[in-house]
């Protein structure tokens, strides 16, 4: 290769090589803000802000998801398997919504730990799977626990 | 290997080479596409928790899949024309820019479009739509560069760095969902593991993405040619080419 192109594509390289630790030192001292939520478990441990807006996101433990027959309110709590922390939300939630599934949930953590929530979004995952796979697959699930 | 490399650089040669390939890819991509769209949106079987809502991943994952590789192929012609000065990459990265920024536009909007239903909102600041975002104005940027400058070897220049230091965003785009928590969800599609849908699911998304980068293909052909016929437009070759179409 002719030497000046050598020593053009040096300098690309490294400056493309330094952009990147530079972007990457920035991503990192950022984390916590580029993180869209915090999980249970950082909630617990007190590392999220009390009485700021912050998201926590998770599963919907199964069997919490209590409903108010008379209003739009809902508690329900939301888990990463290690710790969980109670959602208070007053609204509609969207189709998605439902005991087991990903959610993440916006609003003020309280003094007692209690999340209370002004918007709810449906978290969805990776997999997808016709419907008749799905049933057969969670009767094949029952079919276990029965037996 | 450096003489193939550096007849690549002739206009002429690519001219001629692009005019042979168009009529495959435009008529492989076209099948594929097609093929893929008909599948994937009227026969293959809906998702058992998001019903036929997620039916938009047929459009949506192509065009941010090509959205992201058609910027690594600009940036690696970014590079060519930084280190070898060569006019025909420039030509690459000036006539995809534009197909780039649609593509992007296409993924967001399809997105926000599957967003409302599926998560209940159409925008959510997560480092993945964040990033895909950056890449929107990243190819903004170099279309705007790209004719911002008249002098033709200045702007080859400024738009290769700009295309070129914009890379680093492409690994945030890919692993943003695994680095940090975000309400976009994995990948379906990976290298090396079995993806996360039945086979007639993937089957149709395959066909779609593979008819689109070939159809990118075409396109990108089609614009070179454009391009180059326009920059070339006083040489010979040229003026040969045109003159039994206007005689």
């Amino acid at each position: 290769m002719h030497p000046q192109r050598k020593r053009r594509l040096t300098i690309i390289l490294v400056l493309v090589a330094g952009l990147g630790v530079a972007v990457a030192l920035v991503t990192y001292a950022f984390r916590q803000n580029i993180n869209l939520f915090y999980d249970p478990s950082q909630i617990a441990a007190g590392e999220a802000p009390v009485d700021v807006r912050i998201r926590a996101g998770g599963m919907v433990e199964e069997g919490s998801v209590e409903r108010d027959p008379d209003s739009l309110d809902v508690a329900f709590r939301v888990t990463d398997f290690d710790q969980s922390v109670t959602v208070r939300y007053t609204g509609i939630l969207p189709d998605l919504f439902a005991e087991g599934q990903g959610v993440v949930a916006m609003g003020r953590v309280n003094e007692d730990g209690v999340l209370v929530a002004d918007q709810v979004l449906a978290k969805h995952d990776e997999e997808y799977m016709p419907p008749e796979v799905a049933d057969s697959l969670k009767q094949s699930k029952s079919g276990d626990a029965s037996m | 290997m450096w003489r193939v490399f550096h007849k690549l650089g002739s206009p002429k040669w690519f001219f001629g080479i692009a005019s042979r390939l168009m009529p495959w890819l435009l008529a492989a991509g076209l099948c594929l596409l097609l093929a893929g769209l008909v599948w994937g949106l009227l026969f293959a079987p809906a998702d058992f928790r998001q019903g036929d809502s997620y039916r938009i991943i047929f459009i949506h994952v192509p065009t941010a899949m090509l959205a992201q590789s058609v910027y690594i192929m600009m940036a690696v012609a970014g590079v060519v024309t930084l280190v070898w000065r060569m006019k025909l990459a420039d030509v690459f990265v000036r006539s995809v820019a534009p197909v780039g920024l649609a593509l992007t536009f296409l993924a967001l909007f399809t997105g926000a479009v599957w967003g409302k239903p599926t998560w209940g909102t159409w925008w959510v600041w997560d480092a993945r739509l964040t990033s895909m975002l950056v890449l929107l104005f990243l190819y903004a940027g170099a279309v705007a560069l790209a004719k911002a400058i008249e002098d033709e070897k200045l702007a080859a220049r400024a738009v290769a760095i700009l295309v070129v230091v914009g890379v680093i965003n492409i690994p945030i785009i890919k692993y943003s969902v695994e680095w940090w928590n975000t309400l976009h969800q994995p990948a379906t599609f990976k290298l090396t593991e079995k993806p996360t849908m039945p086979a007639e699911m993937w089957m149709p998304l395959l066909l779609s993405v593979l008819g689109l980068y070939l159809l990118f293909g075409w396109l990108a052909c089609l614009r070179m040619q454009t391009a180059i016929l326009l920059r070339e437009r006083r040489t010979r070759w040229v003026r040969e080419w045109i003159e039994p179409v206007t005689r």
